[in-house]
């Protein structure tokens, strides 16, 4: 192994960068601005933090690399790049909409710690070896667990965080469980090496068990049933730009490696067009290996999430099932595992993250002002805020797939790759009826939010809410963003099949 | 030329918006300058087709990665209706003049909704299409759960459901139908071209064609229309048996039925049965209605029932009699639903035919009875009316494809005619009071129930009134201005694969 | 062929003097006095058409078009009158002015009554004049509306019921007509061509048996047979003009109408509207179903018969004067039914051909005469209501010979023709019917005589309660007519006498129409 730490150091600079932002707000926030008002505190440390990520995101841009170092344990390619413009993205989204969040004073540490887990989620879309994702994948929960119990005045808060510890701790250990496995099968930890020792093998039953620990541990990550358990009282609890940013960011980044790993490391040798490994969850041709499991798992998540989700009342729940039932469409572009897929899958999940952002940004305006979530504190929302509202709409709209917004491009963009692998038999045809008929269901509990907020009447004595300027422009760009990756999906789209095709998928 | 309906009415949205909050009078003025506008483009761009061919308005690669392109184009088909939307829209806002409640969301809505109507209408990229397609949905739901009327909020969300769930099964079907043809193209008139595979054509025509059809009102799939009508303010059920039930009857015959010819021959039969169905149970059902506007709503259904059966006729006659019915019954039901619910329903906060009964209202607006009459008379399809010619047409259609269901549809007419009949009696000519009925009270709160029923009929609903009675007087009399450029597009290399399966 | 579009005008002149009518707002004289000026001038255009027409002719004249109207559906503006159409356009041109005088009082919104009845007369003339089924049937179904509003809105106690039951029948009968006329033009459709709606050539092709062929041919329905499905297409048809005129038993809806209605509006509806069905069946059936009218000769002729004799039997159970002229009504068009029927059985014998260019003669004498006497006799119902407070029943009164000698002369005269004396003008058509039937169809015409003489015995009943008899002191005050009354009803009754004693008039001019017609008549 001869590398050149220096052009390891340029290779990874996007992550230095944030490192070291993060280290910078810590301690500024320490030295300088600890006797401000919060609120300052917050925009100084905030703004800090954003010119890190900008500063991140414009290196990557102007420089592309294309490197595998340390064989698969940091990959640098157009579309891990674009991955990772995408997370910082989110991750700026996430910065500045806690800008007006009152629920702590440690404000150094609370956007270091969201720094810090995008670091880890870079490094993961970076990771092509076992051990290397293991490690990032802890580094950005770890990092999460603290975020979801940073309002330490608050016990739901801490209720929630606890639960996420619990239950994360448990993935980790089936995740590491099934990668030991994993190892000891192919005596190797890159991707690409235990793919090709895994070629003749067919299915092994230790590679079943494999299997079924990683989807777990993964499906823990993207919140797929019946892993979900944390979700809802996570998101609900947690404060609420942390719960945006386990809603989005982490999820882009967990799908991307999810996917990664099953198309990189469990294909298999091919019989028939179908690989042994990932086997075939086409209609009344199940072919077992990996893909009839992600299957039941994203049948499962449709359904559970979307119908409990309509009995909810609380709009961070609502979110949080309906984040569960997301998960479950993405799994269908994680099983179609193939190069459009995975473009489609990318597009989705950034576009979802975005938006789920917007919509957590607007319940904490929400909640800023009426202390709690509750979907009755929506109510004549569109006569006391009609900007924030409109963004809602936008949002919720967006999450129910209604075009030309982004939510619809994603949905028809994963369903037509999930369709085109099986075609001409149209195999997962069935998945994509479900899903798009959960959709259907999905559009009436979306409704139910926007229906409080532009038909129910005011609260009696309510009057309009005053909403900081720069939160209003947030929530407006990350609409705009919405609706402009959904009027013109090519501007990701291109970018995305470009950098697939670079990437070698 | 003909996009800027789509960009007109966006930027009328735009514009709203940027309004300053509760100016109600600029809100509709602002709204009434661009359905004018709107219409204007469609007149002209209508007067400047040839017929026969298909105008190709706009056509940008959109995702090139996928195929899809930004294409806007018309045939004779949807050049008729666009022209329909453009009356609707600009009758809608001259009936609406009177909302003062949020007036400026109310019309931003509105626009939105017509914009994704042009859009429909226009669109020649299938992915394009679901996409207008689909915003025309949502501003539905908030203009009804808002402003509408009677179970607003279950109506709007019983609306806003079916027509989601139609479109679901659209979606599915387009995805599949673009998956299969392999052709990397949302094109109509390149997929037109894919001979799909007869199996597939059987399972995938029916999802989409009923995915469509449920906006226009198919039974069993109708419960929608009814309540959805009812409960929305005049002019939605205006837009929404104007033209909302259009762009799912335009669909079957653009999308389902231009690409799964050989579904169609398979299933042609039992969408007959249907829509005839549709025809006399809608009628039967608007016969022993208690609500006015119930009885308008049903009768929707039954004239909706005709678009269908004349589509699926298979021949041209047939079809362009869908096509004209299309167009009648979008000026009809708005003219009725603009009677009902602004002339009526505003001045005497009922719709029950039994209390209307007692009020005489003949004497009172004689101008709303009069317009009744004649919109009554145009729906029950007297000749001399648009609803005739059309209807004249989908029935010879059906005599040659179905001729037993054609005598049934005979009796479908007879019972409209009986409804109509009774809701004009009832509603305008009844005299319970004459018979003893209550006797009027004489305080301040019944004279000013007297006076608001007196209040005379305002001059925009005078001008909408004419315009719409006007338009199916000219088209039922000279129904070649329309005629003339519906027949030739049947001609089109869209239609060949209909030519295969028989369409003569 | 005539440079000037006669008929249109004649057609559109009421329908735009009915709009301005209608749009004047209640202004009760000025309304009165313009609807009389359009019924006046019409007349006179009328009666100016009347003078040019050439009678020696029996072929169409004044002929516009065709011209393309919607040639997709080979609809064409194609318009002219033979001797049957002219008559019954000078009918209506006749029948409405009388109306109108006799409407005098209409106190409730007086500019829409009289503008429906504007409206109804252009539906009424654009029925008698139209060539092509599309054109016709718009003003066959049109002329409906005003007819439904004028018994709906000016009618007695139970209009409502009356004037829907009215309007709900007759559109069974058109529903039925329209399905049967579409059938017909999709069987003569060829590839890229449209139908034929035109009844010209519908009835060329119909004299040539290619319509014959074409309909079974090009219509498969269920199994039927060539022939029950023409029979079928026929009976459609049938049942279009039989709920117009009424044939029983399509009658029930007319008796109601009739008696409801006011007797001025009674007076359009039995003058004119009723014979809008015999025109079509003179019209329209008789040329283009001859094979079939053949085929169902006897049942048909039994209806007539039926209809004849049952109607009479009704009219003489009837305690109400204008239930009785409603039944009369039914009875006398009944008279044309038979003939029309008996017209069109086969027969090879040339001599035929002169009975049955009497019998058709006849009917349209019966028609015009029947349009003439009806509505001179509701007129006077009208006067008999005005005058007692809206009582009309047959025992109500007694002895007004004695109060009304002017009165009571005048409308004797009336029922003298309307039951057929010799020197009115009811007797000649009458006559001329039984004249052509007898020799075609014996029987039928035996049966009918006994319709004649239950005519006879309650006409002269309506004569012996009313008129004659002891003076019911109620009455004792009833106005005679007044001199203008005089001046105006004895124009009809002047006419009658003219008619009765010199048919040639009329003749002359329908006499080519109906030679004609009976030669056309191949099988």
């Amino acid at each position: 192994m001869n590398v050149s730490y220096l052009e390891l150091l340029k290779l990874a600079a996007p992550e230095t960068i944030v490192v070291l932002t993060a280290l910078a707000a810590l301690v500024v926030d320490l030295t300088s601005t600890r006797d401000l008002e919060a609120r300052f505190r917050f925009i100084i440390n905030g703004m800090i933090a954003c010119a890190g990520c900008v500063a991140a995101i414009v290196w990557m841009l102007v420089m592309p690399a294309h490197a595998n170092a340390l064989e698969g344990m940091f990959v640098v390619d157009p579309l891990t790049q674009v991955v990772k413009i995408a997370l910082l993205g989110l991750t700026l989204f996430t910065v500045l909409i806690s800008m007006d969040s009152t629920f702590t004073e440690h404000i150094g540490e609370y956007l270091a710690l969201i720094l810090l887990a995008a670091v880890g989620m870079m490094f993961l879309v970076s990771a092509e070896d076992i051990l290397m994702i293991f490690i990032s994948l802890e580094l950005t929960s770890l990092s999460l667990y603290i975020l979801a119990a940073f309002n330490k005045r608050d016990v739901n808060s801490a209720e929630a965080a606890l639960k996420y510890f619990l239950f994360g701790g448990m993935a980790a250990a089936f995740t590491l469980f099934g990668l030991s496995l994993l190892y000891g099968l192919s005596g190797a930890t890159n991707l690409g090496q235990i793919a090709a020792a895994l070629e003749d093998k067919g299915l092994d039953p230790l590679l079943i068990v494999a299997m079924v620990m990683i989807v777990l541990g993964f499906g823990f990550k993207v919140a797929a049933v019946p892993f979900h358990l944390w979700a809802p009282d996570a998101y609900q609890g947690a404060p609420t730009p942390s719960a945006a940013f386990i809603a989005s960011g982490s999820k882009v980044a967990s799908f991307f490696i999810f996917a990664k790993v099953m198309m990189i490391g469990f294909t298999g040798g091919e019989t028939n067009g179908v690989h042994e490994i990932a086997g075939s969850a086409a209609w009344q041709q199940f072919v077992s290996g990996w893909t009839p499991v992600v299957a039941v798992v994203a049948v499962l998540s449709m359904l559970l999430g979307n119908l409990v989700a309509i009995v909810q009342s609380s709009v961070k729940r609502l979110i949080a099932y309906s984040a569960i039932a997301h998960a479950g469409y993405m799994l269908i572009g994680v099983m179609a595992h193939s190069g459009e897929a995975v473009a489609s899958l990318v597009y989705y999940a950034v576009t979802y993250g975005l938006t789920t952002i917007g919509a957590f940004g607007v319940v904490a305006v929400v909640e800023a002002r009426s202390k709690d979530d509750q979907l009755a504190s929506f109510a004549g929302l569109s006569r006391r805020a009609p900007v924030v509202s409109l963004c809602m709409m936008i949002f919720m709209l967006s999450l129910a797939g209604i075009p030309p917004l982004a939510g619809f491009f994603g949905k028809f963009y994963v369903f037509a790759a999930a369709l085109k692998t099986g075609a001409p038999n149209l195999g997962l045809l069935w998945l994509v009826i479900l899903a798009i008929a959960m959709s259907a269901v999905s559009f009436y509990y979306y409704l139910q939010v926007l229906k409080q907020i532009y038909v129910a009447d005011m609260p009696a004595g309510a009057e309009e809410l005053r909403v900081p300027v720069l939160g209003q422009v947030v929530l407006g760009l990350i609409a705009v963003g919405v609706i402009l990756l959904g009027c013109a999906p090519n501007l990701l789209v291109g970018v995305l099949q470009a950098s697939i095709k670079a990437a070698g998928l | 030329m003909l996009a800027w309906t789509v960009y007109i009415s966006f930027l009328g949205v735009l514009g709203l918006m940027l309004l300053p909050k509760g100016n109600a009078s600029a809100a509709r003025k602002v709204a009434m300058l661009s359905a004018v506008a709107g219409l204007l483009v469609a007149v002209a761009g209508f007067i400047q087709f040839k017929a026969g061919e298909i105008l190709t308005v706009a056509k940008l690669p959109w995702v090139p990665s996928l195929g899809i392109e930004y294409h806007l184009a018309a045939d004779g088909v949807s050049l008729t209706l666009v022209l329909l939307t453009g009356l609707a829209a600009v009758g809608g806002i001259l009936f609406s003049w009177n909302i003062e409640h949020r007036a400026k969301e109310f019309f931003a809505f509105y626009l939105a909704l017509i914009g994704g109507v042009y859009g429909v209408f226009l669109s020649f990229d299938l992915f394009l299409l679901f996409v207008f397609y689909e915003i025309a949905i949502v501003p539905k739901y908030f203009i009804i759960a808002i402003w509408g009327s009677t179970r607003k909020e279950y109506g709007a969300m019983k609306l806003a459901l079916y027509s989601f769930v139609g479109s679901a099964m659209v979606l599915i079907g387009l995805i599949a139908a673009y998956v299969v043809s392999g052709a990397q193209t949302m094109n109509v008139l390149e997929l037109a071209k894919h001979p799909f595979p007869h199996s597939f054509q059987v399972w995938a025509f029916p999802l989409v064609f009923v995915g469509f059809a449920i906006l226009a009102g198919m039974w069993p799939f109708h419960t929608w229309a009814p309540t959805g009508h009812v409960a929305a303010p005049t002019a939605a059920s205006m837009l929404l048996a104007g033209v909302v039930m259009k762009l799912g009857a335009y669909g079957c015959l653009r999308v389902a039925m231009t690409l799964f010819p050989e579904g169609l021959e398979a299933w042609k039969t039992w969408i007959a049965v249907l829509a005839v169905i549709g025809i006399v149970y809608g009628a039967m059902v608007a016969l022993v209605q208690k609500d006015f506007k119930f009885v308008i709503g049903y009768s929707s259904v039954s004239h909706m029932g005709f678009v269908l059966l004349g589509l699926v006729t298979l021949n041209t006659i047939g079809l362009s009699g869908a096509v004209l019915q299309m167009f009648s019954h979008g000026i009809i039901a708005g003219l009725l639903f603009a009677v009902v619910g602004r002339m009526v329903y505003e001045r005497t906060h009922t719709r029950e035919l039994s209390v209307l009964e007692g009020m005489n209202l003949v004497k009172a607006m004689p101008f709303a009875a009069v317009t009744f009459v004649i919109a009554g008379a145009a729906s029950m399809g007297l000749p001399g009316f648009s609803g005739f010619v059309a209807e004249l047409q989908v029935l010879i259609g059906a005599w040659k494809a179905f001729p037993t269901l054609a005598v049934i549809t005979g009796v479908g007419i007879l019972i409209g005619v009986a409804y109509t009949l009774r809701a004009i009696q009832q509603a305008f000519f009844g005299e319970a009071k004459e018979r003893g009925a209550p006797v009027p009270h004489d305080d301040e709160e019944t004279k000013h129930a007297e006076q608001e029923i007196r209040a005379p009929i305002t001059i925009p609903e005078r001008i909408g009134a004419v315009l719409l009675i006007g338009t199916s007087l000219v088209i039922g009399l000279y129904p070649r201005i329309l005629l003339d450029v519906i027949f030739p597009s049947f001609n089109s290399p869209l239609f060949d694969g209909l030519r295969r399966v028989g369409l003569q | 062929m005539n440079e000037l579009p006669i008929l249109t005008i004649i057609t559109l002149l009421p329908l735009v003097s009915g709009i301005v009518v209608a749009g004047l707002g209640e202004h009760r004289k000025l309304a009165r006095g313009l609807a009389l000026t359009s019924s006046f001038l019409s007349l006179a255009l009328v009666l100016g058409l009347w003078r040019s027409f050439d009678g020696n002719s029996g072929l169409l004249q004044f002929v516009e078009g065709p011209h393309a109207w919607i040639p997709t559906l080979g609809v064409q503006y194609y318009l002219g009158v033979d001797g049957l159409g002219l008559l019954m356009v000078l009918l209506t041109a006749l029948v409405v002015p009388m109306s109108l005088l006799a409407s005098g009082r209409v106190a409730d919104r007086p500019h829409v009554y009289y503008g429906l009845v504007l409206f109804l007369q252009a539906g009424l003339v654009g029925t008698f004049t139209a060539l092509n089924f599309f054109h016709w049937f718009i003003f066959w179904e049109l002329s409906l509306i005003p007819a439904f509003f004028l018994v709906r809105l000016w009618g007695g106690a139970a209009r409502a019921a009356a004037a829907t039951q009215f309007f709900v029948y007759t559109m069974v009968g058109s529903i039925a007509m329209l399905l049967a006329f579409l059938a017909i033009f999709l069987a003569t459709s060829e590839p890229g061509q449209p139908g034929v709606f035109d009844f010209i050539t519908l009835a060329d092709m119909a004299r040539s048996g290619t319509l014959e062929q074409l309909l079974p041919a090009k219509l498969g329905w269920i199994d039927l047979t060539a022939r029950k499905l023409l029979l079928v297409v026929f009976g459609g048809a049938l049942l279009g003009f039989a709920v117009k005129v009424p044939m029983m038993p399509f009658h029930t809806w007319l008796p109601a109408a009739y008696s409801e209605a006011s007797s001025p509006v009674t007076m359009l509806l039995t003058g004119v509207m009723s014979k809008m069905g015999v025109y079509g069946f003179v019209r329209i059936l008789l040329p283009i179903f001859p094979q079939h009218i053949n085929w169902m000769l006897t049942p048909l002729l039994w209806l007539a018969v039926i209809t004849i004799v049952f109607s009479a039997c009704a009219a003489f159970a009837q305690r109400d004067l204008k239930r009785m002229l409603a039944y009369s009504s039914i009875n006398h068009l009944g008279y044309c039914l038979l003939a029309v029927f008996a017209v069109a059985k086969f027969t090879n014998a040339p001599q035929f051909a002169t009975e049955k260019a009497a019998a058709l003669n006849g009917v349209f004498l019966q028609m015009f005469n029947h349009g003439l006497t009806a509505a001179a006799l509701f007129w006077f119902v009208a006067l008999i209501e005005q005058r007692s407070g809206g009582l009309r029943g047959l025992n109500d009164f007694g002895g007004l010979r004695k109060v009304a000698p002017i009165f009571c002369g005048l409308m004797g005269i009336a029922l003298f023709s309307s039951l057929g004396l010799p020197g009115l003008n009811g007797f000649v058509g009458e006559f001329l019917i039984f004249k052509g039937v007898f020799p075609l169809a014996p029987w039928a015409a035996a049966f009918s005589v006994i319709g004649l003489l239950v005519t006879a015995i309650f006409i002269l009943t309506i004569l012996q309660r009313v008129f004659n008899g002891p003076l019911n002191e109620k009455w004792s005050k009833f106005p005679d007519l007044t001199l203008g009354e005089i001046a105006l009803l004895i124009i009809p009754i002047a006419l009658m006498f003219v008619l009765g004693l010199y048919p040639r008039l009329v003749l002359d001019v329908i006499n080519a129409t109906a030679v004609q017609m009976v030669e056309q008549l191949k099988f």
